[in-house]
C-alpha cells in the first residue's frame, strides 16, 4: 500500500478525502491552517476560506443538514467564535457526517491562550476524538463521520500543535464516494423553537447514554499490558511522550475521552495500585477518573501550563535534574520582515503619547522592540471595541490622549466590522488604522474577501476595506501608503487636530506578494550615526562602527529608511 | 525491541530552509522503510525567528520531539543557533554548523549586547565532533545563497546509511524543477567537503 510522510493536518485532509467529505470550510489560524490548504488539492471536495469561524461552522453544518459529509476546521480560540452554533448543533444533530476539527495550541506557539477544547465536548455535549499521530488523525476523521451518522450528532476531532504539525508515516487508501441525501424539511429537528428544543434536549441525553456504551467498546481506546506496578493513562500526543518516558509501564491510551468510557477504564484501573495520568494542559481525564473513585496522580505533579515532553515527564515525575545553561544567548524572537509595510505604520505611532489597542496578526509584533507601538492584544476584532470602552472612561477624567485601534485587513473582515459599526452608532471618537497588506499574512498568505480570489482559485468580487468602512457610516476615510512616512505624519497630525472618528487604511501588499526592488546602500560619509533608521526595526538595517549598514541580501528596496534618514545618507 | 532511533536536530533562522531540509531527510528515511517522526513549530516564527526541527527515524518512534541529550546530530544553518540548541546533543554526538553568524534583531538595534566570539570557545569546549562548514559561501558560489541547506545535507549524508540517489529521488518531489539542479549540486559540494 502507498505510504506518505504527512503532517497531522495533511492527514486530516486525506481522511476527509477518503471518507467521502464533500464540503470543508475554515478561517485560517495556526496550527489548523494546512487542513484546508491540503483539502484544496482534492478536487472532489468543495472548500472555502470563510470570513470567520462561526461562518465556517454554519456553512459546513448547513451542508451536513443537506445530507453531505462536511467539516469545519479552526484553531482552538476559533471555536470560541463558533461556540454559538456548536451548542445548537448538538441538539439538532445531522443528516450526514459532520466534523468540527479544533487544533489546540498547548505552549501558545502562536496563540493568545492555551485553552483545552476537550472541555467544549463536555460543555456542548458532543463526542470528541483525540488522535496521537497522523495515521490516527486520518482514520479518526473517517471514523468520526461514521459516528456522526450513526448517532445523529456532530463529532469534534481535537488536534494539538504537535499532532497537527508533526509529520509521521501514513498509509493511503481510496476515496469512498457517499451519495448526497438531499435536504428534507423537518422543523421539529432543525428549528430550535423552545417547544422543539426541549424534545431535542431529551433526545440528546439519550444519544449520549448510547455513546457512552459505544465509547466503552471503541477500538481506539486501547490497553497495552506492561508491568503490574504502574498504569499510565494518556491521550493525544501526551501518550507518545509517556510511552517513551515510562518504558515498562502498562498503558491505557484513550482516544474517545467524551463520553468517557467509564466501564472500560474502571475494569483496567482497578487492577493497579499506582496510576499516573499524562495529559496536556487541563486535567480532563484525571477529573473523570477521580469522579469514578480512583486515586490517580496527575496535575499535582505534572504542569497545568505549556506542552508536555519526554523531558518534562522525566523532570516532574522522575525528578531528574534540569541543568541551567552556562551561556546567556541573545534571544531571536520573530520579527517583522525586512521592508514589511507594517514597519512604516509603527514608525508613525511609536514614541508618542497615544493609547493604542491592537489586534491579531503579524502586526501584533508591533508591541515589541523597537516599535513599542501596541498596548493590547485580546482576541480577533477587539482593537476597535476596546478602544471605545477606554475612550468612554478616560475622557471622563480629562485624559486627552489620542486613542488609536490597529487591525489587519483579514482580521477586520473576520470580526472588525461589527465593532466599527458600533463605533459610529455609539458616537466614539477614535481612529482606526486598518493595515491592509492584501492577504492573511501571519498564517501564510490566505485569500479573504478583500483579495478578489477564493480558496479554490476562482475570481470573485473584491471588497475594499474603505468601502466597508464607509458603509458602516464612517465619514473620514483615508487610504495611505505606509512606506510614505513623511506624508503620513502630516495626515495623522492633521487628523489628530481635527478629531475622528476616522478610518485610516494603510495599503501596501505583504513583501511575499511582490518582487523585491534594488537594495539600498548607506553613504558612509553622510551617515552621522543618529540611529533613527534603526528605530524602524527593519532586520535589513544594522549598526557597524557607529554607522548604519544595510544587508543587501535582506533589503527589498522599500525606501522607508530613506524617508526617515535626516541626512539623505541612504540611496 | 531494540531501541535504535536516530535523532537529528535541524536548526537555524526562519527563511533559511530548515523545514525543507527535514522534510527531505524524513522522506528519504521513510522510503528506506523506517518509521519517521518530524516536528517543528510554524506560525508566528516567520523570517528572522529561531527555528528548530526535530527528525527521528528507527523501527518505532513514539515522541515527535527529541529528548535533551539524545540527538545523534545537530545540523545548524547559523552558529548562534547551534549553541542555542546544543543541549540536545549526545555526549558523542556530531555537530555540523555553517560558520556564519547572524546577530538577532535585539542585538542589531542595540537593545542587547553579545560577544559572538564566545560561541567558538563554547562549542569547542563541549563538542568533540565539531564541523564548521562554509555552506553559505559555497551556496553563493553556486549562485543562490538559499541552497546552503543542501550543502549541509550533503555533508551530513556522509554519516547516514542512505545513498546519494535516495536523496535525489526525494528532491524531485519537493523542489521546483527550475531549482532542482542547483540544489543537487549544492548537496554534492557539501558531500565532497567531507574528506
Amino acid at each position: 500500500m502507498e505510504k506518505a510522510l504527512l503532517s497531522g493536518n495533511e492527514a486530516v485532509a486525506r481522511g476527509a478525502y477518503e471518507g467521502g467529505c464533500l464540503l470543508a470550510a475554515a478561517y485560517p489560524g495556526t496550527p489548523s491552517t494546512e487542513i484546508l490548504e491540503n483539502i484544496r488539492n482534492y478536487k472532489e471536495i468543495y472548500c472555502e476560506w470563510s470570513v470567520n469561524e462561526k461562518v465556517a461552522f454554519e456553512v459546513a453544518f448547513g451542508a451536513a443538514l443537506a445530507g453531505a459529509r462536511s467539516l469545519c476546521a479552526m484553531k482552538h480560540v476559533g471555536l470560541n467564535v463558533a461556540a454559538d452554533p456548536l451548542f445548537s448543533s448538538a441538539y439538532i444533530g445531522v443528516n450526514a457526517g459532520f466534523l468540527i476539527i479544533t487544533c489546540d495550541d498547548p505552549g501558545m506557539h502562536s496563540s493568545q491562550n492555551e485553552q483545552d477544547n476537550r472541555f467544549y465536548s463536555l460543555f456542548a455535549k458532543i463526542p470528541v476524538l483525540c488522535p496521537s499521530d497522523s495515521q490516527e488523525a486520518k482514520e479518526l476523521v473517517i471514523k468520526g463521520f461514521e459516528i456522526s451518522e450513526e448517532f445523529d450528532i456532530p463529532v469534534i476531532i481535537r488536534m494539538t500543535t504537535r499532532v497537527s504539525h508533526c509529520k509521521s508515516v501514513v498509509t493511503l487508501g481510496e476515496r469512498k464516494e457517499i451519495k448526497i441525501k438531499g435536504y428534507k424539511k423537518d422543523e421539529s429537528k432543525t428549528n430550535l423553537l423552545p417547544q422543539f428544543a426541549r424534545k431535542r434536549h431529551i433526545l440528546l441525553e439519550e444519544k449520549l447514554e448510547r455513546l457512552k456504551e459505544y465509547s466503552n467498546n471503541f477500538p481506539y481506546n486501547k490497553f497495552y499490558k506492561g508491568n503490574d506496578d504502574l498504569l499510565v493513562v494518556a491521550d493525544g500526543v501526551a501518550y507518545q511522550y509517556a510511552r517513551e518516558a515510562f518504558k515498562d509501564a502498562s498503558f491505557l491510551k484513550l482516544t474517545m475521552v467524551y463520553p468517557f468510557p467509564d466501564k472500560f477504564v474502571s475494569d483496567i484501573c482497578k487492577n493497579f495500585k499506582e496510576i499516573i495520568v499524562c495529559e496536556e494542559v487541563d486535567p480532563f481525564i484525571e477529573f473523570h477518573l477521580k469522579s469514578l473513585g480512583f486515586k490517580v496522580k496527575g496535575k499535582e505533579i505534572l504542569p497545568k501550563t505549556d506542552e508536555l515532553s519526554v523531558d518534562k515527564i522525566n523532570v516532574f515525575i522522575k525528578k531528574e535534574e534540569k541543568k541551567e545553561k552556562p551561556i546567556n544567548l541573545p534571544k531571536r524572537p520573530p520579527a517583522l520582515c525586512p521592508g514589511c509595510p507594517h514597519i512604516g505604520t509603527f514608525y508613525l505611532l511609536q514614541k508618542k503619547d497615544y493609547i493604542i489597542t491592537g489586534d491579531i496578526g503579524c502586526y501584533t509584533l508591533g508591541t515589541l522592540a523597537p516599535h513599542y507601538a501596541m498596548d493590547s492584544c485580546v482576541c480577533m476584532g477587539a482593537s476597535i471595541t476596546l478602544a471605545q470602552g477606554i475612550e468612554k472612561v478616560v475622557r471622563k477624567i480629562d485624559d486627552k490622549r489620542p486613542i488609536i485601534a490597529v487591525i489587519g485587513d483579514s482580521t477586520f473582515f473576520h470580526m472588525g466590522i461589527p465593532g466599527l459599526l458600533n463605533m459610529v452608532y455609539n458616537k466614539s471618537n477614535i481612529i482606526v488604522f486598518i493595515l491592509d497588506n492584501e492577504t492573511t499574512g501571519m498564517t501564510g498568505h490566505q485569500d479573504h474577501p478583500g483579495t478578489g480570489r477564493t480558496l479554490m482559485g476562482k475570481e470573485t468580487k473584491k471588497v475594499l476595506v474603505e468601502e466597508m468602512a464607509k458603509a458602516c457610516g464612517v465619514e473620514k476615510v483615508f487610504v495611505l501608503n505606509p512606506y510614505k512616512i513623511k506624508e503620513n505624519r502630516k495626515v495623522l497630525d492633521n487628523l489628530l487636530k481635527e478629531g475622528g472618528p476616522a478610518v485610516v487604511v494603510m495599503r501596501e501588499p505583504c513583501i511575499f506578494l511582490k518582487k523585491p526592488k534594488k537594495a539600498k546602500e548607506v553613504a558612509i560619509e553622510l551617515c552621522t550615526g543618529c540611529r533613527l533608521c534603526l528605530r524602524l526595526g527593519c532586520p535589513a538595517i544594522s549598526f557597524e562602527n557607529k554607522k548604519a549598514k544595510i544587508n543587501k541580501n535582506f533589503c527589498i528596496g522599500c525606501e522607508m529608511c530613506i524617508e526617515v534618514c535626516p541626512k539623505g545618507a541612504i540611496r | 525491541m531494540k531501541e535504535e532511533v536516530t535523532n537529528i536536530v535541524v536548526c537555524g533562522i526562519g527563511g533559511q530552509g530548515v523545514l525543507l531540509f527535514s522534510d527531505i531527510l524524513g522522506e528519504v528515511a521513510m522510503e528506506k522503510g523506517y518509521d519517521v517522526k518530524k516536528s517543528e513549530v510554524k506560525g508566528m516564527a516567520q523570517r528572522g525567528g529561531s527555528v528548530i526541527s526535530h527528525l527521528r527515524f528507527g523501527n518505532k518512534v513514539y515522541s515527535p520531539l527529541i529528548p535533551l541529550k539524545k540527538a545523534d546530530f545537530i545540523v545548524s544553518m547559523e552558529k548562534t543557533e547551534a549553541v542555542r540548541y546544543l543541549d540536545y546533543l549526545k555526549e558523542e554526538g556530531i555537530l555540523i554548523t555553517d560558520e556564519i553568524i547572524i546577530p538577532p534583531l535585539p542585538v542589531l538595534v542595540g537593545e542587547e549586547n553579545f560577544d559572538f566570539t564566545t560561541l567558538d570557545i563554547y562549542l569547542k569546549e563541549r563538542v568533540k565532533k565539531l564541523y564548521y562548514l562554509p555552506a553559505q559561501k559555497i551556496a553563493e558560489q553556486l549562485g543562490n545563497v538559499r541552497v546552503s541547506n543542501m550543502v549541509l545535507m550533503g555533508f551530513l549524508s556522509q554519516f547516514l546509511p542512505f545513498e546519494v540517489d535516495d536523496y535525489f529521488k526525494v528532491m524531485v518531489r519537493n523542489i521546483k524543477k527550475d531549482y532542482l539542479k542547483i540544489n543537487q549540486d549544492a548537496f554534492l559540494k557539501g558531500r565532497e567537503f567531507y574528506s
